[in-house]
C-alpha cells in the first residue's frame, strides 16, 4: 500500500522551504519588489513610534523637570492660634506646624515616596556690609536643587558633609545675589544673618515661568519678593537660628516654635501624585489634632501631562493607522504577485500534481513561498525600521525610542498576514485540475 | 453557462498486463488522451471501473489518487514537462519527494537513474541547457524512479527529431525487456510497430486490439 506523507513533518518542511527560498532566488527582483510595500510598511511603523515614542518621552520628562512628581507640604499657623498671638503674651510661644516626625512617617510609611526634602523658611535680614535685603533664609538639604529641578548656576549647592558640620555655607537666588552685591562677584563673598556670617559658594538661577506654576501662591512668597532666597544647610539654620522664632514686625512680637515650613515628597510618577498625596493626608490628619499644614498638589502640571499624553496618543494611533494602510497596500501586492506567479506556474502544477503531489503538497508550497516573502520583507523592514530612528537621532539630534516590541510584533503580523495571504492563492493552485494545469502552456 | 457532458470513451474495457508494451493510436478526438488519463490516475471515470495493481483507482478520492501516481505510475510527456529552474538530478527526483523520501536516498536513486538514460555527466544542468532527446531522457528517468507498475507514454518522440527518437524507442525497448510494463500513445505506425500490443481507438471504442510477436 501507498505510505501517507504528510507535507508538514520537520524534515519535508525543511526541504520545501529552502525550495521555496531557491524558486523566490530565482527571481530575485521580482521578490524585492513584492515585498517592498511590507518592508516600507513595517519599517515605517517601527520608525515612526520609535519617533513618536521618543517625542512623547521628551515631553512627559519636561513637564517632570517641572515638578510634577512633587507635592509639597507645608507649616501654616492654624487660624484660631492667631487670636492667641493677637493677645501679644511675650512668654507665650506658639506651637505648630510639621516636625521631623512627620517626615520620618512618611518616609517609612508610605510607599512609592522616593525623596523627602524637609525645609526651614526663615525670614531675616541679610546684610553685606551696608547693604540689607530681606529675605527667606531657607535652611534645607543639599538635594533640594535636583528635587525642585531648580540649578544652580554659579559654583555650587552645599554638600553633605558641609550639612553634617553644620558650616556656615550659603547659596544666594540670583536675585538677591543681584542686590547684595551688585558690583562684585558675591562668590567667596561674607554675607551676615543676624550675628552669623555666612560664605557665599553658589548662586542659584532664575526660576524659569513655566517652572513657576509648580509653585502655588504661598505665604513666604507673596509677603515679599519670592525671589529673595539664600539657602543654608538645615542642620546649620537649626543650631543658629534656633528652634523658636522671633518676629518683630510693626509693633508686634511674637514667637512661634515651627520645626520644618516645608517638606517636598517626591513620588516616581505623576500618576501616583493624587494617592500619595490621599495617603499623605491621612497620615497627617492622624498625628495632627490642628490644621497646621497644607498640602500642595501640582494640579495643573498633572492635568497638563495628562492632555499632553492624550494629544501622543491622539498622533501615535493615526500615524499607526497610516503606516498599517501602507502595509496593508503591500500584503495585497503580495497576494496579487502570488496568484500572478500561480497562473505563471500552472504547468508546474500540473507536473508537480502528475508526479504524485497532493494538494496539500501544492498549498504548503505556495503557502511557504508567500510566508517566506513576507517575513523577509518584514525582517527587512524591521532592520530599516530600527536603524531610522538611530539616524534621526544622530542627524535631527531628536530623542527615539525603539520599544523592544514594536519589531517583535510587527514581524510577527507581517508573517501571519503572510500566511492569512497567502491561503487564496495557494487554494486556488492546489483546487487546479492537473489535466488541465498539464495543458496549460 | 452550463456544460456538455462529452462520452470521449464509451464501453471501453481493456487489460494490460505486466510486461506488456501497449501503443494506443487513434486519430485526434478518438478519446486516446482521456485514456491515457484515466490510466494515469489524472481522471477519473463517470461510469466503469479503473483497477490498478488491485486496487479500485475509481473509487479514491484525491489524495489517494496522487499517492496512486506517486507511487505506481511514470509519466513521459511530449513536451518533457520538465520544471525549468529544477537541476536534472532535482527534476528525477520529484516523485521520490512527494513520497517523502530521505534526501540522501532519493539523491542516490537519482544520481542512478540519470546514469541508466546516459546523463551521469549532466546531473546539475537545468532542462534548458539540454537537447530534446536528452531531456526526454530526464524524463524517462523520472518516470523510472519510483519503480512504477505502468509508464505511461504520450507521444515520447512527438516533439524530437529521428535520431533522438530513435534513442528514446530504444530506451523504451530495453526497459520492456527488463519487464517494464509501457503504455505509449502515439501517431506513428513505425513507434506503434514496436511494440507488442497495438490498440487502435476510434470514437471513443476500441476499433481494433492486436497482439504480436516482436
Amino acid at each position: 500500500m501507498v505510505r501517507p506523507v504528510s507535507p508538514l513533518s520537520a524534515a519535508r518542511l525543511k526541504r520545501t522551504v529552502r525550495l521555496g527560498i531557491k524558486s523566490l532566488w530565482l527571481h530575485r527582483l521580482r521578490s524585492l519588489l513584492t515585498v517592498l510595500g511590507i518592508v516600507f510598511g513595517v519599517c515605517s511603523v517601527i520608525a515612526m513610534l520609535a519617533i513618536s515614542e521618543g517625542a512623547s518621552f521628551e515631553a512627559q520628562e519636561q513637564i517632570k523637570n517641572l515638578g510634577s512628581q512633587n507635592i509639597i507640604l507645608r507649616s501654616v499657623k492654624p487660624p484660631e492660634e492667631q487670636k492667641v498671638s493677637d493677645k501679644n503674651n511675650q512668654s507665650y510661644v506658639l506651637q505648630y506646624g510639621l516636625t521631623y516626625t512627620d517626615i520620618k512617617r512618611i518616609e517609612a510609611t508610605i510607599p512609592g515616596v522616593t525623596v523627602v526634602v524637609p525645609a526651614r523658611i526663615i525670614r531675616e535680614y541679610v546684610w553685606n556690609i551696608s547693604r540689607r535685603v530681606d529675605c527667606d533664609v531657607m535652611g534645607t538639604v543639599p538635594w533640594y536643587p535636583q528635587m525642585r529641578n531648580h540649578r544652580v548656576t554659579k559654583g555650587r549647592f552645599f554638600s553633605e558633609a558641609e550639612m553634617e558640620e553644620k558650616a556656615n555655607v550659603c547659596v544666594l537666588s540670583a536675585e538677591m545675589a543681584e542686590k547684595l552685591f551688585p558690583l562684585d562677584s558675591p562668590m567667596g563673598g561674607d554675607v551676615r544673618v543676624g550675628n552669623g556670617y555666612y560664605r557665599v559658594i553658589g548662586i542659584m538661577g532664575p526660576r524659569s515661568k513655566s517652572a513657576k506654576t509648580d509653585e502655588p501662591p504661598d505665604a513666604t512668597q507673596s509677603q515679599a519678593s519670592g525671589a529673595d532666597r539664600m539657602f543654608i544647610p538645615l542642620e546649620t539654620a537649626k543650631t543658629r537660628c534656633g528652634e523658636i522664632l522671633r518676629k518683630m514686625r510693626s509693633g508686634s512680637f511674637e514667637q512661634e516654635r515651627v520645626a520644618l515650613h516645608e517638606v517636598t515628597v517626591k513620588v516616581s510618577k505623576p500618576e501616583e501624585v493624587v494617592p500619595v498625596s490621599g495617603a499623605i493626608q491621612g497620615l497627617m490628619e492622624r498625628h495632627h489634632k490642628k490644621k497646621d499644614y497644607e498640602i500642595v498638589v501640582p494640579l495643573e502640571l498633572l492635568k497638563r501631562a495628562e492632555r499632553t499624553k492624550q494629544i501622543f496618543n491622539i498622533v501615535l494611533g493615526s500615524i499607526a493607522a497610516i503606516s498599517l494602510i501602507v502595509g496593508g497596500i503591500g500584503i495585497m501586492n503580495i497576494m496579487n504577485i502570488m496568484l500572478a506567479s500561480v497562473t505563471e506556474r500552472t504547468r508546474e502544477i500540473g507536473i508537480r500534481r502528475a508526479l504524485g503531489a497532493k494538494r496539500q503538497d501544492i498549498i504548503v508550497q505556495f503557502l511557504v513561498e508567500t510566508v517566506m516573502l513576507a517575513s523577509a520583507g518584514g525582517l527587512i523592514g524591521v532592520v530599516l525600521g530600527v536603524s531610522i530612528p538611530f539616524l534621526v537621532t544622530y542627524f535631527a539630534k531628536m530623542i527615539t525610542i525603539v520599544t523592544f516590541w514594536s519589531p517583535i510584533i510587527t514581524f510577527s503580523i507581517s508573517a501571519l498576514v503572510g500566511v492569512i495571504f497567502g491561503l487564496y492563492p495557494a487554494f486556488r493552485a492546489a483546487n487546479m485540475d492537473p489535466v488541465e494545469a498539464l495543458r496549460h502552456e | 453557462m452550463g456544460s456538455v457532458t462529452v462520452e470521449a470513451l464509451r464501453g471501453v474495457s481493456l487489460e494490460f498486463h505486466q510486461g506488456e508494451y501497449v501503443s494506443i493510436m487513434g486519430p485526434s478526438g478518438c478519446g486516446k488522451s482521456t485514456m491515457l488519463n484515466l490510466l494515469g490516475c489524472l481522471d477519473r471515470p463517470t461510469t466503469g471501473r479503473f483497477v490498478l495493481g488491485g486496487e479500485d483507482v475509481s473509487l479514491m478520492d484525491d489524495d489517494a489518487l496522487s499517492a496512486i501516481r506517486g507511487a505506481r505510475l511514470g509519466f513521459v510527456f511530449q513536451s518533457y514537462n520538465l520544471i525549468q529552474h529544477f537541476s536534472v538530478v532535482e527534476n528525477i527526483e520529484i516523485p521520490l519527494y512527494y513520497q517523502g523520501w530521505p534526501e540522501q536516498e532519493s539523491r542516490s536513486l537519482a544520481k542512478e537513474l540519470a546514469a541508466l538514460v546516459g546523463l551521469e555527466k549532466r546531473l546539475d544542468h537545468k532542462p534548458f541547457e539540454l537537447s530534446g532527446g536528452q531531456q526526454q531522457r530526464v524524463a524517462i528517468a523520472r518516470a523510472l524512479v519510483n519503480d512504477p507498475l505502468i509508464i505511461l507514454a504520450d507521444e515520447p518522440t512527438g516533439n524530437l527529431d529521428s535520431v533522438s527518437g530513435a534513442e528514446i524507442l530504444k530506451l523504451f525497448d530495453d526497459l520492456t525487456t527488463q519487464g517494464k510494463t509501457i503504455i505509449l500513445v502515439t501517431h506513428d505506425d513505425d513507434v506503434a510497430r514496436r511494440t507488442s500490443r497495438s490498440i487502435r481507438l476510434r470514437d471513443g471504442q476500441v476499433e481494433t486490439d492486436v497482439r504480436r510477436r516482436v
